[in-house]
């Protein structure tokens, strides 16, 4: 295993290599540095011509300047990386070490959101294969497809932020758009569940008034103004994640895993207070860990006290339910902060910004204000990368998992008896996780590549931002510094797929063939 | 647990009654045949490439459009891209300047009957007809997306079989390079070329965007002729004394054509939108030239104002990238074997009468 890792990092290093010389001398040779020089009627311009010159080493030729460059990049193995400098003279590197956190937040979030929603619902598509949910999200999916996201991102700038800011100054919801949501949610979950007709139209209803109804509430209680959870509906919702992951991964009828999910739902309600005293009094990271790490251990504690045999899986329920229960609590602190932040000068009750990554007007030194403020930014740019790319999740889950329900180990396990949750759980979406992992490493890698054309339509400066700047003012340097992390890591995450493949499919094992 | 297995034997026997009736259909048919079918059962499939087919004919013989840059073929409309006509003003709402004429609201509903008007598309800020703009930058679009395809498409095609064909050194230095080329994402590629090469002209930024886009395609193409070159097929043409020319064209590639067609369609797809991304980003097709990327990054700004300067490239975009992923779905149903098509009831319901018809014969 080991030997196969390094001759596969020994590989790749020579592939980046190869990878940048080409482009280095493609993006060398097609432009000259010194061309708005040469063109201006500055007095001082030739010393400027040859100042510049002599510290981006114009003379000596691409090919021979490309090993100049490559030997300060092998620096990154003694801990001092030299990218070389750019025209304005800062340090390649010190660009560099600002963009990646902004570019990785702009696409984490959205990764993670497309994976779960693309999974989710092709997973359902395959389930209720030639339905007609089905077609729609087949639709939807190929609609999702072929959206340009700059032609998205105009749509979403007017018709979701300034709308939405708009409907902020009087939050009344009209009776059609009430009906509308509430409609749109009964055929969703109706369309979703299944089953018989009868079945059908009674969820369908079913659906319809608890959506009406939690509107018209949340309407009547000003709600869009001073949103906020409470304990009562935060220990409600907590109760609703312990019954669906439950059943999702063990089934209720496993009574050990069902109380021990209930009993965090319950620590989670005790939690409230003390939890709202640590976020007022200790803001920071730190607290956020804590309350994680103590929900997490409390759950595990009872996980083992209710539970004799099966342990594992049961913990992992216990696990999953304490990390979503303080997710929950986290969430209702920030609604709760939602009304101050509205009420400062800079955000003035538009609270959805259409451009850039923070309100530098905001200057809040309120930790849960400042990062309020950047979730708000993350909200467009998140939506537009989730629409376009959880189309790709979707087609791709819901074939993978039609393949496996073909398998035969599929019908063995139906006619082992085992229930329809074991049997899809189980049996069916695990192996469904194989190939999908390996996909969304590669495509991780790929959507930060992407983050191009995103970072223009929003106006956020990370890498694509600096790949921009360096492609017209012919940087060189700048230009490779970010192609050369981008190559980088799209080569780690074919790596990472690879192994986690073997990892995953007990059938492959890496470096055995040869 | 009796509950299940009547289920999972309920099942099979439907499977095998499906299976029945999906043999029966094929039979004496050839693979083309079959094929065809297949695809013209798919009825997105069939509306997209009406689709596309309308669009390629309304948007190239609407403008004068050169063949070969020799024969000039004139276009039906009345206006050109260069024309500056002017703009209309007072009959728009809002008080807007060169709005769009087209009105698709018969009169006895009380619009202005169904008709193109003088500007169907509107105008843009200096007079000139969206409508010719908008033919245009799609005209340059589809070339652009159609050079890709055929040039992305053959130099993956030739590489892929190349090195599945024959193995060994050759495969490691090709896959190798292959390698080499996907390690840099496309739109980053794209916009070094487009930025560079991008006043050349469309067809040239093309050319070598094609030039790069081929990486994927080899690879898929060269794992299908891995496994099929291992089959008794080629055995049996091997031993028959075929040259291995004649077994890579004449053997091989028929059966691979499926992977091929399929892939080539979702490159064109993904073409179009790389097009349009670079254009919009300033890294294709440059001024005074038309793309649809372009025009909808020139007046996005004007989108409050006047919203159809910056619907309709977009609309044009989005329907021929939906057809052709829609086609691509078709044409991957068609050459599946495995796909099972949906059996509906009444065909269940036939070849169970004709089932018991034969069995009461007996």
């Amino acid at each position: 295993m080991f030997a196969f890792i390094m001759r596969r990092i020994g590989v790749l290093s020579v592939i980046l290599m190869g990878s940048s010389f080409i482009l280095y001398n493609l993006a060398a040779y097609s432009g000259d540095p010194l061309a708005d020089l040469k063109q201006s009627t500055d007095p001082n311009r030739d010393f400027l011509m040859i100042s510049l010159s002599r510290e981006l080493q114009l003379d000596v030729p691409p090919p021979a300047r490309y090993f100049l460059w490559f030997k300060g990049v092998l620096g990154v193995f003694v801990g001092n990386a030299n990218f070389g400098m750019t025209r304005e003279g800062a340090t390649v590197t010190g660009d560099l070490a600002q963009a990646i956190p902004v570019t990785l937040r702009l696409v984490f979030a959205a990764t993670i959101l497309a994976i779960v929603l693309g999974i989710g619902i092709g997973i359902v598509t395959a389930l209720r294969q030639y339905s007609r949910f089905d077609y729609s999200m087949t639709f939807v999916s190929f609609l999702m497809f072929s959206l340009p996201i700059f032609w998205v991102a105009v749509l979403l700038k007017q018709y979701l932020a300034i709308a939405f800011n708009n409907f902020l100054r009087e939050p009344n919801v009209p009776p059609s758009g009430l009906i509308t949501l509430a409609l749109f949610s009964g055929i969703f979950w109706a369309s979703v569940i299944g089953g018989t007709r009868r079945v059908f139209w009674r969820s369908f209803v079913a659906a319809t008034v608890i959506a009406g109804s939690i509107i018209a509430l949340m309407d009547a209680l000003n709600w869009f103004l001073q949103p906020g959870l409470g304990p009562i509906v935060v220990f409600a919702l907590s109760v609703g994640v312990a019954y669906g992951i439950t059943q999702l991964s063990v089934g209720v009828t496993n009574k050990a895993a069902l109380r021990s999910s209930l009993s965090i739902s319950g620590a989670t309600l005790a939690m409230y207070y003390p939890a709202n005293w640590v976020f007022d009094n200790y803001p920071g990271p730190l607290g956020l860990l804590l309350l994680f790490v103590v929900m997490a251990g409390f759950g595990v504690v009872v996980a083992l006290s209710f539970s004799k045999i099966d342990r594992g899986p049961i913990i992992r329920t216990a696990l999953l339910t304490s990390f979503l229960s303080t997710l929950l609590l986290i969430v209702d602190k920030f609604m709760q902060t939602w009304k101050p932040y509205m009420e400062t000068d800079a955000i003035n009750y538009r609270p959805v910004p259409t451009i850039g990554q923070r309100n530098d007007l905001l200057n809040s030194k309120d930790f849960w204000i400042s990062n309020l403020d950047l979730i708000t930014h993350l909200f467009l740019p998140t939506v537009a990368l989730t629409l376009i790319s959880f189309a790709g999740y979707i087609r791709y889950s819901r074939g993978t998992l039609l393949e496996v329900l073909n398998q035969d180990y599929i019908r063995t396990a139906r006619a082992k008896g085992l229930n329809e949750r074991t049997v899809i759980m189980r049996h069916a979406f695990r192996n469904t996780l194989i190939p999908l992992t390996t996909i969304m490493v590669v495509d991780f890698a790929g959507v930060i590549g992407g983050a191009l054309i995103t970072e223009r339509v929003f106006g956020w400066s990370g890498m694509g931002t600096l790949f921009y700047r360096g492609l017209l003012s012919f940087d060189l340097n700048l230009l490779m510094g970010v192609f050369f992390v981008t190559a980088t890591l799209s080569v780690l995450a074919n790596l990472v797929a690879d192994l986690l493949y073997s990892a995953l499919d007990p059938r492959i094992r890496v470096g055995s063939g040869s | 647990m009796a509950r299940a297995s009547k289920l999972s034997q309920t099942s099979t026997e439907s499977m095998s009654g499906e299976n029945a009736i999906a043999n029966k259909e094929v039979e004496g048919l050839s693979q083309g045949q079959i094929v065809r079918r297949r695809f013209f059962r798919h009825r997105a499939a069939v509306i997209s490439l009406i689709t596309i087919f309308s669009i390629v004919i309304l948007v190239f013989s609407a403008l004068d459009f050169k063949l070969f840059g020799i024969w000039r073929i004139p276009g039906w409309w009345k206006w050109t891209t260069e024309e500056l006509p002017e703009l209309r003003v007072g009959d728009c709402p809002g008080g807007t300047v060169g709005c769009p004429t087209i009105s698709l609201r018969p009169k006895f509903l009380g619009g202005a009957g169904i008709g193109l008007g003088t500007h169907p598309f509107g105008q843009d800020d200096i007079g000139r007809d969206f409508f010719a703009l908008v033919m245009k930058g799609t005209q340059r679009s589809l070339s652009v997306m159609i050079v890709i395809g055929f040039l992305g498409g053959t130099l993956g095609t030739i590489v892929g079989s190349i090195s599945g064909f024959y193995r060994g050194k050759i495969d490691a230095v090709l896959m190798r390079f292959v390698d080499f080329l996907i390690t840099v994402p496309a739109v980053l590629i794209g916009s070094v070329i487009g930025y560079h090469y991008g006043n050349l002209g469309a067809i040239f930024l093309a050319f070598y965007l094609g030039l790069f886009a081929w990486t994927g395609l080899s690879r898929l193409v060269r794992g299908e002729f891995l496994t099929l070159r291992e089959r008794e097929f080629v055995d049996a043409a091997r031993v028959a004394g075929a040259s291995n020319r004649r077994i890579i064209f004449k053997h091989i590639l028929p059966n691979a054509v499926g992977v091929i067609i399929v892939s080539v369609t979702l490159l064109l797809s993904g073409a179009i939108l790389l097009e349009t991304a670079l254009s919009y980003l300033g890294f294709g097709v440059v001024p005074p030239d038309v793309s649809l990327g372009l025009l909808i990054s020139q007046y996005q700004d004007s989108f409050t104002t006047r919203p159809w300067l910056f619907w309709y490239p977009g609309f044009f975009i989005i329907t021929i990238a939906l057809s052709i992923n829609f086609i691509g779905d078709g044409l991957r149903d068609a050459f599946d074997p495995r796909q099972r098509r949906r059996i509906t009831k009444k065909e269940r319901q036939l070849s169970a009468i004709a089932k018991k018809s034969a069995q009461e014969n007996e």
